[in-house]
């Protein structure tokens, strides 16, 4: 009955994302935090990243939205923590190549649970939503790298 | 309908009255054939075009009437001595006196063409609302009002220092007219309200509100966006002081609309915009203004799409209104009967049929209704999902978004199964 385009879309692992979302929290102490919205349709996010030297100790987020959403968001914070500055960068580039169609990029293991969020590519329409985390954590890096030069 | 826009004079039906003196009943899988967009298939499946309240499909009718005024009469309107301009200018003016007809105005000249209703509401607040709004002064909306409702009066409040208020909205998305007097008092300038609401589907109660409004001294602006689609309006009977709408989601085209006042009214009220059209002599420094309604016409019109909506409200004659309204309604009482059978929906909006529109805004379970939206048009279904330019509707009921369904005269009982179809793959995806 389901079309195959549809179970790529929507695997279990967004599904379990979506319903059992990792490192919803507010976060204490947070260097950097970035509200991200979709004025269509009103998915929106906090990014909040604790921040110490060029390494990312703590990602946490509070948010609403659709299961790509809030599965992608979820998933991009399990991978953040203990990360370089300049690796988040990295993983959002690789992320952002999936989303446009690179095969490579898709059996990427860096990107771990993210590879679950493959389909979306393939629907125009939902790819903004898959970025919105990483359009959070891209402003969270520029935040954070003009804060480092002063 | 006529082959050239020269013929369609004598074409022109008669008021609705007569034009739906015996009872029609309305032959949807019919009258699907004269939209040419909804014989397609979408992601393998036939099209199920639900999405009616953002826009409607246009029938043959209209897309001739359009391509024969550019494939013939072609020309700029009110301003040529030659034939091509003589005929755009007799279609133009034509079509606004079938829309004056259509919603009952005493005259052509109290149709103001405008992009939509969008722009009909600004010129109001514009025009009307510099010079009637002052400081301390207080324009009433309500929670159920689409964003084009709400933000052009806080754009004028907030450069009058004027006070905005709110009538609220019940467990069931119906305005609670309890409040009116305690809100209504002598700084009311204004009372603007819709006649339907685009998110929910509530037919609000217009006679109760305008007639406090009169009361008070205050005018009525009615939102006619979702109202003029479903039923035969009547805007003398109805009382108000401006009604505004748009073309588009009654199978006319995009871009064009029509504010409604009486012609006093218009008359006393200043321009909108300045430019060609509008004017009577210009000067140096001051110029004189053109009669109702060309002054608040400036500049090349949307002359195509208002001989488009003329057709469309020849097309809407012939079906007869009566006749959609009958067929809405028991679309609708279908639809909600199956869809309140689906598990895990929650349907917003009136519980009594008689008190909404052919909307159905819903959510399901967990799932969101973005994904409730891609889901469907995996199956050919188009909704719209999100918060519906109503977010102070979605908050009343503790939601970010919901989908909504919302037919149209060419939907059919097969539309709403494919629907339920789809909603119950959507549970098996979030099951």
């Amino acid at each position: 009955m389901e079309s195959p385009q549809l179970s790529s879309l929507y695997q279990q692992l967004i599904l379990e994302h979506y319903r059992n979302p990792r490192n919803k929290s507010e976060l204490e102490g947070k260097s950097v935090e970035i509200h991200m919205a979709n004025p269509v349709c009103g998915d929106e996010i906090r990014l909040q990243l604790r921040i110490e030297g060029d390494r990312i100790v703590e990602a946490r987020f509070v948010g609403q939205g659709c299961s790509i959403s809030q599965a992608s968001v979820s998933m991009m914070t399990t991978l953040l923590e203990g990360r370089s500055l300049e690796d988040a960068k990295e993983l959002t580039r690789r992320f952002t190549a999936m989303m446009h169609g690179d095969p490579d990029a898709a059996k990427d293991r860096e990107l771990g649970d993210l590879r679950a969020l493959q389909g979306v590519s393939k629907f125009p329409v939902r790819i903004k939503c898959a970025l919105l985390g990483f359009d959070a954590l891209q402003e969270a890096l520029k935040q954070s790298a003009g804060g480092a030069q002063h | 309908m006529g082959t050239s826009t020269s013929t369609s004079a004598e074409a022109t039906p008669g008021p609705p009255s007569t034009r739906e003196a015996s009872a029609r009943r309305l032959d949807a899988a019919k009258l699907r054939t004269h939209f040419p967009a909804l014989d397609q298939t979408v992601n393998g499946h036939p099209l199920v075009y639900l999405d009616n309240a953002a826009t409607s499909q246009k029938p043959t009718a209209v897309l001739d009437a359009i391509s024969s005024y550019y494939e013939r009469d072609n020309a700029n309107v009110h301003r040529g001595i030659h034939e091509l301009s003589r005929r755009a200018t007799v279609a133009y003016e034509e079509a606004r006196g079938k829309v004056a007809r259509w919603i009952g105005a005493s005259d052509a000249s109290e149709i103001v063409w405008t992009r939509g209703t969008t722009d009909a509401i600004n010129l109001v607040a514009g025009a009307w609302g510099l010079d009637n709004v002052g400081e301390g002064d207080e324009i009433l909306l309500t929670v159920l009002e689409h964003h084009s409702n709400i933000v052009p009066w806080q754009l004028l409040a907030a450069r009058r220092g004027a006070t905005l208020r709110y009538l609220e909205l019940d467990e069931q998305g119906r305005l609670v007219l309890d409040d009116l007097p305690r809100l209504l008092n002598d700084r009311t300038r204004l009372v603007a309200v819709s006649h339907v609401s685009n998110a929910l589907g509530t037919i609000n109660p217009l006679p109760e509100v305008i007639s406090a409004a009169h009361d008070h001294g205050a005018l009525v602006l009615v939102d006619g966006a979702q109202g003029a689609v479903h039923a035969a309006v009547d805007v003398q009977r109805m009382g108000a002081d401006f009604y505004a709408f748009s073309g588009h989601k009654m199978c006319g085209p995009t871009g064009i609309g029509v504010l409604w006042a009486r012609r006093e009214l218009l008359q006393e009220m200043a321009p909108y915009q300045g430019g060609g059209e509008m004017i009577g002599v210009v000067g140096r420094d001051s110029s004189t203004w053109a009669d109702v309604p060309h002054k608040f016409e400036a500049g090349t019109p949307n002359i195509v799409g208002a001989i488009g909506l003329g057709a469309a409200v020849d097309f809407l004659a012939e079906v007869g209104m009566s006749a959609i309204e009958a067929h809405e309604r028991e679309l609708l009482i279908y639809a909600l009967d199956r869809i309140r059978d689906v598990p895990g929906v929650r349907v917003f909006g009136p519980e009594d049929h008689r008190e909404r529109s052919a909307v159905v805004s819903f959510t399901l379970g967990d799932a969101h209704p973005h994904d409730i939206s891609t889901i469907l048009d995996m199956h050919g279904i188009a909704v719209r999902a999100g918060h519906h330019c109503a977010q102070l509707v979605m908050k009343h009921f503790g939601v970010a978004a919901t989908a909504r369904a919302s037919l149209y005269l060419y939907n059919t009982k097969d539309d709403v199964d494919r629907l339920i179809e789809g909603l119950h793959q959507v549970r098996s995806v979030f099951g």
